[in-house]
């Protein structure tokens, strides 16, 4: 992404006045009178609701270069910010809580965009009749991740609803970042010939959370991934890696995080099955239940897009699970293909909405 | 993981695919019977391995894809009615008909849960006396046993708030319908495993040599298939037309018989309607009417309801193995899994969704598929 400068470009001034332009726009979406939960997936539904509603709605440089947070400078600091809503089913799953996944969510969404995590803000809407006990937990919770990640919780708020109009407890975080370095992180730096690097096995945040929702049991117990990322991509930074862009691959997964950025970046990206790690009870889990893990959420897994010759480096800082699955390719396609595991290639797309588990 | 990674492994997919060319000295078209078997092909490349001579169709055992249109719609109908907790496996909810879907109908307020068991759709009837829980009982013979288990047990308990919309379907009259329909060109069929796991694979037998096909009963895996093609492929070089079983590690030849006596139980054996071919005798199962009163279509009074299909989708087709997805005008076009015209587009396992999903040509690149896109005609 380029920096840009906070200056009157910036600000998109409203064509018409306000009640003229409501009355006369027509919903954009019109195949769907009602919002499916699918809108919410990281599918192509949701990017639909993004690129029809929200983004030429509230139109501006900063929102259009489609990343984790917005940077911009002020003074001569430059800042990222961004936000994130957690709703969470199971509130407390193996692995975490919604209160660890509300941190260490917008302190990854920073970290992908190349700032060093500073100041969060927590918003909660309380249902009437939560339990003080589960509250509190959660707040503690939020309290350690804070620490571990090297943030802060700083401003908040706090409304509570009637009973049956939410599911317990929603968090909203909002993380601000300083950049402290002169790359451009974002798919726009993605080059033909980049290597792309990621830093553990996948699916493990995802199953953790269909398991103890569904009381699916299996023999041995999916912990979620969830973890902060700011170290690792700090590392990176600190060792003079030249990072290209860095991409969490929460909802929708790792197959839905390189279909974004090859879209984006306008380059084709080729990856390696067999190269992509996956834990024996996840991909049991996925087999049964007929789900794929390359659409399966992450809360601790990002890519890493490094020149070639920086990727053993790279590979190295991120740690002995981290692995090389595939490269940039030209620009002659956006389409992000993978050798299978029996040596044929195939396409990689981005899923419509959430994955449904199969009748047989 | 075991008998997962040995069956997706590259060097020995290699070596089937050339035991394969090597014996194979003209052309030769199957069909795999089951949208998993087809998933699996299109996911895998399995096809792209194949001698160009041997073509590949994808056959009508898609359950979400053969599912009639107006069985939709009285799901979609029961479900939005109060009182009533409708539950459905996962890939059924997105399937489009008349007007809307089940996930459309949650939406606006209805009480669709989605389920991993028909049991447990019993469990939610057991803990909601005051509920009418409905179960979406769709499937092949795969799918018959569980569901005759959950209407056998709420007779056996009394939980008379339990009911199920019935749309089974069963593979070999459906076969039968290929076999002599006038344009049929299957010369051998990989059968589907996990169904002959229940039933068995004596059915096959009478088909085999009825019209001279040979049946490879074959499993899910990139290997599973092609040694299930290398096993067809033999008996046609040999002119055999033989029932023989690739899945061992699963399917004997009588099956499953406690599972059939239950089915046999509880079901009995109806006409259905298929979507896309239309009906087809004997080829469907429907609750006996010892347990008539579990059958959510006369709870509900839902059955003089009929719909007409649209004839703008081609998936009858497909689904017959008459044409290939990408031999239709609206394929990728008109028709995408936002906006499936049919159902072989909305399921996973549909064989116009698996080619979207994993071949789609980009408009920059020619598309993957050239080499057998003139198939049939």
């Amino acid at each position: 992404m380029n920096t840009v400068r906070l200056n009157e470009n910036l600000i998109t001034k409203p064509d018409v006045a306000l009640g003229t332009a409501f009355a006369s726009c027509p919903i954009p979406i019109s195949d769907y009178p009602n919002v499916l939960l699918a809108h919410g997936s990281g599918g192509k539904l949701m990017h639909s609701l993004l690129d029809k509603m929200m983004l030429p709605t509230f139109s501006n440089p900063l929102l259009e270069t489609s990343h984790d947070g917005a940077v911009f400078p002020v003074g001569n600091a430059k800042l990222a910010f961004t936000t994130d809503s957690y709703v969470v089913h199971p509130l407390f799953f193996p692995g975490g809580n919604i209160g660890t996944l509300a941190v260490n969510g917008t302190v990854n969404d920073l970290a992908m965009c190349g700032a060093r995590p500073l100041f969060l803000s927590a918003g909660f809407i309380l249902e009437e009749g939560l339990p003080m006990e589960t509250l509190w937990q959660i707040i503690q919770s939020m309290q350690q991740t804070a620490a571990v990640a090297g943030v802060q919780i700083v401003t908040g708020d706090t409304k509570v609803v009637d009973k049956g109009k939410g599911d317990g407890i929603f968090i909203n975080t909002t993380g601000v970042g300083v950049i402290e370095h002169n790359l451009t992180i974002a798919p726009s730096s993605v080059r033909s010939g980049d290597v792309i690097i990621i830093n553990g096995d996948i699916g493990r945040h995802g199953m953790a959370i269909m398991a103890a929702r569904e009381g699916l049991a299996f023999e041995s117990e999916i912990q979620s991934d969830c973890a902060p990322l700011a170290a690792s991509v700090m590392a990176l930074l600190d060792a003079h890696i030249e990072v290209h862009c860095l991409r969490d691959l929460t909802r929708g997964g790792l197959a839905s995080g390189l279909v974004e950025i090859a879209m984006n970046a306008g380059l084709g990206i080729h990856i390696v099955e067999n190269d992509i790690q996956i834990m024996e009870d996840v991909r049991g889990a996925c087999e049964i239940l007929g789900l794929d893990p390359m659409y399966v959420a992450n809360e601790g897994r990002f890519i890493t897009f490094v020149p070639a010759d920086q990727a053993e480096r790279t590979r190295a800082i991120l740690g002995d699970d981290a692995r090389v699955i595939g490269t940039v390719q030209d620009n002659s396609s956006t389409l992000v293909t993978m050798e299978s595991a029996i040596g044929t290639s195939r396409i990689v797309d981005m899923l419509s909405g959430e994955q449904l588990p199969r009748i047989c | 993981m075991k008998y997962i990674d040995e069956y997706r492994d590259a060097k020995a997919a290699r070596q089937f695919a050339n035991a394969i060319a090597q014996i194979t000295t003209k052309p030769w078209t199957l069909m795999e019977v089951c949208g998993g078997q087809t998933h699996a092909i299109i996911k895998y490349g399995v096809d792209e391995l194949l001698p160009e001579n041997i073509t590949l169709l994808h056959g009508p055992g898609c359950p979400v894809c053969v599912t009639p249109v107006e069985l939709i719609d009285k799901a979609v109908e029961i479900s939005s009615r109060p009182d009533v907790v409708f539950t459905s496996f996962g890939d059924m909810m997105r399937v489009p008909g008349t007007n809307g879907d089940l996930l459309s109908s949650k939406a606006a307020g209805g009480d669709v849960r989605m389920v991993y068991s028909p049991l447990d759709a019993l469990k939610i009837a057991q803990e909601n006396p005051t509920k009418q829980v409905v179960f979406f009982a769709v499937g092949f013979e795969t799918t018959a046993p569980a569901n005759a288990m959950a209407v056998f047990q709420a007779k056996q308990r009394g939980i008379h708030n339990f009911s199920i919309l019935v749309s089974h379907v069963l593979v070999p009259p459906a076969i039968e319908a290929i076999l002599s329909s006038p344009g049929n060109r299957v010369q051998g069929f990989l059968a589907a495993g996990h169904v002959c796991a229940v039933v068995g694979y004596t059915e096959y037998e009478p088909l085999a040599q009825k019209y001279h096909v040979p049946f490879v009963v074959t499993g899910f895996e990139p290997i599973d298939i092609l040694q299930g093609v290398y096993m067809t492929i033999k008996q046609l070089e040999e002119g055999r037309a033989e029932v023989e079983n690739q899945y061992s590690r699963c399917v004997r030849r009588e099956g499953n018989l406690p599972a059939q006596q239950l089915v046999g139980d509880v079901f009995t054996i109806v006409p259905r309607k298929w979507r896309g071919i239309g009906e087809i005798p004997h080829s469907g199962l429907g609750l006996r009417e010892l347990y008539a009163e579990f059958d959510a279509e006369k709870r509900f009074g839902l059955t003089d309801y009929s719909v007409e299909e649209s004839s703008d989708c081609m998936s009858g087709l497909v689904l017959q193995g008459k044409r290939k997805p990408i031999e239709c005008p609206a394929f990728g076009t008109l028709c995408t899994p936002e906006h499936p015209l049919g159902a072989t587009m909305v399921s996973n396992e549909g064989a116009c969704a698996a080619y979207y999903r994993y071949r789609r040509p980009d408009a920059s690149e020619k598309p993957v598929l050239s080499k057998k896109a003139e198939v049939l005609s």
